[in-house]
């Protein structure tokens, strides 16, 4: 059984690899290409830590094979930070204490991301339902929901 | 285990009826996956779906609207169009799973799932949506309410697969609404999934009406007594109250982890109600 | 800016909002957890595990798994020495290693759905889950029990035929699947009851839930062919692991070298070992590093979540609210061996109460499942549940405000609790002041809304613990402790640190130290990490500021009441002042090699003097009466946490415990089929709340120091999880009229009682 040859882009990175048809997007990422940033929570798409963005749509990389990425665009945890700079979401996690043991933490930052990519003025109950595939155990939602919104209020300021 | 993904309907549909293991089709994966991470299905083949271009756009068709199997339910939500013209069934798949998963997850695979309670189908159902089909002995029609007979088991010969649904033309002072009861707020299988249809005259009485119910018995059902009790009527309390019985009376639940027979029976009665009164509403707005 | 707060020390970053040192690796993805570690050449570990909950193993073949090209190790019980029984403290649990191999492995019986029967390692995961295939297990069924109640019955299956009842006189001579018997005493019950004007009596069930982490075990292992052994794992306790996987294995502690990655939660539940003494033996076998991590299904099949249990309580009081007398019989699952936390449940169950007159007994139950870990205040939810719904009833009944009825009977200093200490100043009632000067106490609710209220506590512990200061030659200051940071505490060390040393909070860099790093830590668990971790760096940063008073002195040649260190130098006090300048650490670290040699510290202590941490909880809710759901509206937590070293990560535990307690109150259980088999081993149908189902937990950080403590710290981690449970059942009675003594108050048993009662018409 051979495997499959693929290209792809992944975090502005022209990336090439083999893998089985079994194999999902989140096993090549953190057993292949070693971008361990993604997380399996439960290989089920029942907790949002392997949350990643697919030719700009926020999915989950354990409901996604491998081989299906010929040609396609993926951005990760890894590809959020600009160099130096971090996303705002990003700074305002810190700020916020809006991350405890930090598991859930790529997963919430990659789907908050998407959010404020569609709508930079969401309501708290906007951003509750779009975070709820993102579960966290520690933080009981509460600073990051307030980091996600201070974070858009800030970029509506520009 | 191969993959495939060819670009036709002709080449999909090959592949899967000349299969000699079991082979899967894949449109969102977001059961495919799963229930291959667990040991339930180990497949052969499978044929990935969404290169097919008829799988995947949305089209008016003859005043209709003629919605590809792999279209996802955020590409639904997004198309304001149809979201006007048909909000249940939009809302339905948008409620399935998280943000993530309406990312990826299609009408064609929650169809093709067989699960009775699948979220988008009581809302397809009750929209009166057909099924095209495509299969070794060429293309046919479905209603959806005849697509899934049992838990995991389709009307659908080997090698067919379903290509695209068409949602009829909808009269003026139409449209449709989908509710289900769930624990918590997201996330959790429909305990029960109801999805209503209505259409009403210039005096807001109640001309047609389809309903769809899920989660309350092998299979999703189309409940044509419910329908038949609110014709004529404006949804006052009395035509309530008999649709809710309408609803009671077809319910065949299971005691599962999810919810008991009598949870599910009283709740199928609340939602169809509930979803009733959204469609009303929404119609008389048209 | 230094501040003088309590107990007399100058600060300036401790009670601040710093950014926690650990914060940008992982906001970025590159902070690693357990399975983000690999080796070269390692092979994959996996887990073949009982589909029966009681079975005799009778044979084990592994010889086609071992004929599987790429199968590189199998183990099974014969890999693992038999241990004799001995209980040692792990957590705030006894163990008994005895219990512990079996656990690891199965030896004899199969004692719940999920149990490791036997491993292998393979060079791929593919085809160590087809090795795994090929292990023939014949397994002799046997009927099996779940329940507590049930397993204490007469003639229930009998897990072990060695385990007889500790605690009851005469000791019986058969035996049972009830572990122990445990109770406390105070006072004289009878004539407490006697006194009452009133009584209530009620019987309260749990089911059993699971904390819930997001992160699964994982663990690396590495052997060389000299027995020297590195370990990478998730957990709470990289010592305790050590200790655990030397006994286990026959290794000398020292030559195990343990590394406790980043932690994707515990809450209790990774203070014990699974995966890692299989890791090992299986590297050993093999001669390459072995990495195995748990599925979710694993998680929750074969890790430790913890009891269901049934509690019955008996409340006397006088007509003016005064508690008088106060019994429970806690009986707790206990999972396959022995072991729930029945006894911290029996302590914690009146604690928050001043009553003369307490008697409460515990029984601690085995039953086919898992055997049970610690879950965040281990035992008190449970038993705090059950009082709680009684002293609200008691109020309602006796029309007094549920929180006055608290402060009248409030647990106070010079209490003396049931369970024997006397409390030192505590904050229960400041929480209770707290909770009525909030807005949310006077918000107005509708119909089928309700507001309820709980207190809870944990005593909190300190423990053993070594952390260590450097200062490096540029001045900076590397600072390593032993405890795994699992929500923010390098951030509170760290401001410790930079205060104690009066240096910029960004030169202190912390790491959390393998075992080969630094001394002998206890895990991070009893809400103890920031309580000894601080102590720990206080004695550490004394040692620095008294070595370098006595260089000073070497230096101007003075005698030690001319110098004194504060603010960062060590600095000439009177007339030497005219004669020599202050000297910075970063001054003294240029010089070290010639004043002396490196300078550092290490603080090697045993905690005493952890304070308890009490809480008030306030929540409303709605129930929609057509369907039995409940939606939570609105919620309050006021808590005493001594001094908060880092407000941000202190409300952080306030409002992560909270949401946990409305989980357990509302949706989450264990759900066996009649099969004994777990029927929701995943996150779809163990339903844990999502970011939808809560509403901002509102946080009150009360704060009365604790003496003990140099900056009057309590812990403060576990008690959140303590009052949830009561205050939402509370919250319940108020919204519905009814009072619900089942857990979770889930849709359909909500509807059910509605129906009952005829009040399911909106």
């Amino acid at each position: 059984m051979a495997k499959h040859h693929i290209h792809a882009q992944i975090n502005g990175d022209d990336v090439e690899y083999l893998c089985e048809t079994e194999e999902t997007l989140l096993d090549v990422l953190r057993d292949t290409l070693h971008l361990t940033g993604s997380k399996e929570g439960c290989a089920s798409g029942d907790c949002g830590a392997c949350s990643v963005m697919l030719d700009g749509r926020l999915v989950c990389s354990c409901l996604v094979l491998g081989c299906e990425m010929h040609g396609r665009t993926v951005e990760t945890i890894e590809g959020m930070a600009q160099g130096e700079t971090l996303h705002p979401l990003q700074q305002r996690f810190l700020e916020h204490a809006a991350l405890q043991c930090g598991i859930c933490t790529p997963g919430v930052l990659v789907a908050s991301k998407a959010l404020l990519e569609r709508n930079n003025d969401p309501t708290e109950t906007e951003v509750r339902y779009w975070l709820a595939g993102n579960l966290c155990r520690c933080t009981g939602y509460d600073k990051i929901v307030t980091a996600v919104m201070d974070t858009a209020a800030a970029m509506r300021k520009g | 285990m191969r993959y495939e993904a060819p670009d036709s309907v002709e080449g999909a549909v090959a592949l899967l009826a000349g299969a000699r293991g079991d082979a899967r089709v894949l449109a969102g994966g977001t059961d495919l996956l799963v229930q291959m991470r667990a040991d339930i299905l180990d497949p052969e083949l499978i044929v990935d779906i969404k290169k097919i271009s008829e799988t995947r756009t949305i089209t008016e068709e003859k005043g209709g609207w003629r919605i590809g199997a792999a279209v996802t339910g955020a590409e639904l939500k997004e198309h304001t169009k149809l979201k006007k013209a048909w909000p249940g069934v939009v809302e339905a798949a948008n409620l399935i799973g998280s943000t993530q998963v309406q990312g990826r997850a299609t009408l064609g695979g929650n169809l093709c799932n067989g699960s009775p309670a699948a979220d988008s189908v009581p809302a397809l159902i009750a929209a009166g949506a057909v099924a095209t089909l495509a299969g070794p002995q060429g293309r046919r029609d479905l209603p959806v309410e005849d697509v899934m007979l049992g838990p995991r088991k389709l009307a659908l010969q080997k090698g067919e697969i379903v290509v695209s649904f068409l949602l009829p033309p909808k009269p003026p002072r139409s449209s449709d609404a989908y509710l289900r009861f769930i624990p918590r707020t997201e996330m959790d299988i429909a305990v029960v999934g109801a999805g209503v249809s209505l259409t009403v005259d210039g005096g807001g009485v109640i001309t047609a009406a389809r309903v769809g119910l899920g989660a309350v018995a092998a299979r999703v059902l189309l409940v044509t007594e419910a329908a038949q009790v609110i014709i004529g009527s404006r949804l006052d309390e009395a035509a309530q109250g008999r649709l809710e019985a309408a609803a009671r009376a077809v319910c065949r639940p299971i005691d599962d982890k999810r919810g008991t027979v009598d949870f599910r029976v009283d709740v199928a009665a609340v939602l169809t109600r509930r979803a009733a009164l959204i469609a009303l509403d929404r119609a008389r707005a048209n | 800016m230094a501040d003088t707060a309590t107990n007399g020390h100058a600060q300036s970053f401790v009670g601040t909002r710093t950014i926690r040192p650990d914060g940008v690796d992982k906001v970025t993805g590159r902070a690693r957890f357990g399975a983000d570690f690999n080796l070269p050449g390692q092979l994959i570990g996996r887990v073949l595990r009982s589909p029966h909950p009681h079975a005799r193993i009778v044979s084990i073949d592994t010889s086609k798994a071992e004929a599987l090209p790429g199968v590189k190790a199998v183990i099974t019980r014969d890999d693992f020495a038999d241990q004799p029984s001995e209980f040692i403290p792990a957590g705030e649990m006894m163990m008994n290693y005895k219990d512990v191999v079996r656990n690891v492995m199965a030896r004899e019986k199969a004692l719940y759905e999920g149990h490791a029967v036997a491993a292998v390692a393979a060079t791929s995961a593919a085809i160590a889950r087809r090795a795994l295939k090929l292990i023939d297990v014949k397994y002799e069924v046997l009927p099996h029990v779940i329940d507590a109640v049930a397993a204490m019955q007469p003639g229930a299956p009998l897990l072990h035929d060695d385990l007889f009842t500790a605690g009851v006189e005469p000791k019986p001579d058969k035996p049972s699947n009830v572990a122990k018997r445990i109770e406390i005493k105070l006072g004289d019950l009878e004539a407490g009851f006697k006194a009452a004007d009133l009584v209530i009596e009620r019987e309260f069930k749990t089911a059993p839930v699971h904390q819930g982490y997001i992160e699964p075990h994982a663990a690396l292992a590495s052997v060389s062919e000299d027995g020297t052994t590195e370990l990478w794992c998730t957990t709470q306790g990289h010592f305790i692991v050590r200790a655990h996987c030397a006994r286990l294995l026959g290794l000398d502690m020292g030559k195990v070298r343990v590394t406790a990655t980043e932690i994707g939660g515990g809450f209790g539940g990774k203070t014990v070992v699974y995966l890692e003494p299989l890791a090992i033996a299986l590297s050993r076998k093999a001669k390459r590093p072995v990495k195995m991590v748990m599925s979710r299904e694993e998680v929750f099949k074969a890790s430790g979540p913890t009891s269901g249990a049934t509690v019955r309580v008996k409340m006397g009081v006088k007509k003016d609210g005064k508690l008088v007398a106060a019994f429970a019989e806690l009986k707790y699952q206990a999972g396959a061996f022995q072991g729930s936390p029945v006894q911290p449940g029996v302590f914690c169950a009146f604690a928050p109460y001043d009553i003369e007159n307490v008697h409460v007994i515990g029984y601690d139950v085995v039953s086919n499942r898992p055997k049970v870990a610690a879950y965040r205040a281990p035992g008190a939810p449970i038993s705090e549940y059950a009082v709680e719904s009684v002293v609200d009833e008691i109020a309602k009944k006796l029309d007094i405000d549920p929180v006055d009825l608290r402060l009248q009977n409030a647990a106070h200093e010079g209490t003396k609790a049931a369970y024997g200490p006397k409390f030192g100043p505590i904050g229960l009632e400041e929480t209770l002041n707290a909770i009525k000067k909030t807005e949310h106490w006077n918000a107005p609710l509708r119909k089928w809304q309700g507001r309820g209220v709980a207190s809870g506590f944990w005593f909190n512990i300190g423990g053993e613990t070594c952390a260590s200061l450097t200062v490096n030659e540029d001045g900076t200051v590397s600072l390593v402790a032993g405890t795994p940071d699992i929500g923010g505490l390098r951030a509170s060390l760290t401001a410790v640190a930079a205060d104690e040393l009066g240096v910029p909070y960004d030169k202190v860099r912390p790491i959390i130290g393998d075992t080969g790093s630094i001394g002998f830590n206890f895990l991070t668990g009893g809400s103890r990490s920031a309580f000894s971790g601080s102590m720990a760096i206080v004695e550490a940063a004394k040692q620095i500021k008294s070595e370098l008073c006595a260089r000073a002195c070497k230096l101007w040649e003075a005698k030690p009441e001319q110098v004194e260190f504060s603010g960062g130098a060590v600095r000439p006090l009177g007339a030497l002042a005219e004669k020599v300048k202050p000297m910075t650490i970063a001054d003294f670290a240029k010089v070290a090699g010639k004043t002396g040699g490196p300078i550092g510290g290490v603080g090697r202590i045993n905690a005493q003097g952890a304070g308890p941490s009490f809480g008030t909880h306030m929540v409303d809710l709605e129930v929609d009466p057509e369907t039995g759901r409940a939606t939570i509206l609105r919620y309050t937590v006021a808590q005493d946490a001594g001094r908060a070293l880092h407000p941000a990560y202190v409300e952080g535990q306030y409002q992560g415990g909270a949401v946990q307690g409305i989980g357990w109150a509302l949706n989450e259980e264990y759900i066996y089929g009649e099969d004994g088999k777990l029927q929701n081993a995943g996150f779809l149908d163990y339903r844990m709340p999502v970011a939808s189902d809560v509403p901002m937990i509102d946080t009150v950080l009360v704060e009365v120091a604790n003496p003990k403590h140099p900056y009057g710290v309590r812990g403060v981690g576990e008690t959140p999880i303590v009052p949830p449970l009561g205050a939402i059942a509370n919250a319940m009675e108020q919204a519905t009229g009814i009072r619900f003594t089942e857990l979770p108050m889930s849709p359909p048993r909500v509807l059910k009682a509605l129906k009952e009662k005829g009040l399911r018409k909106a």
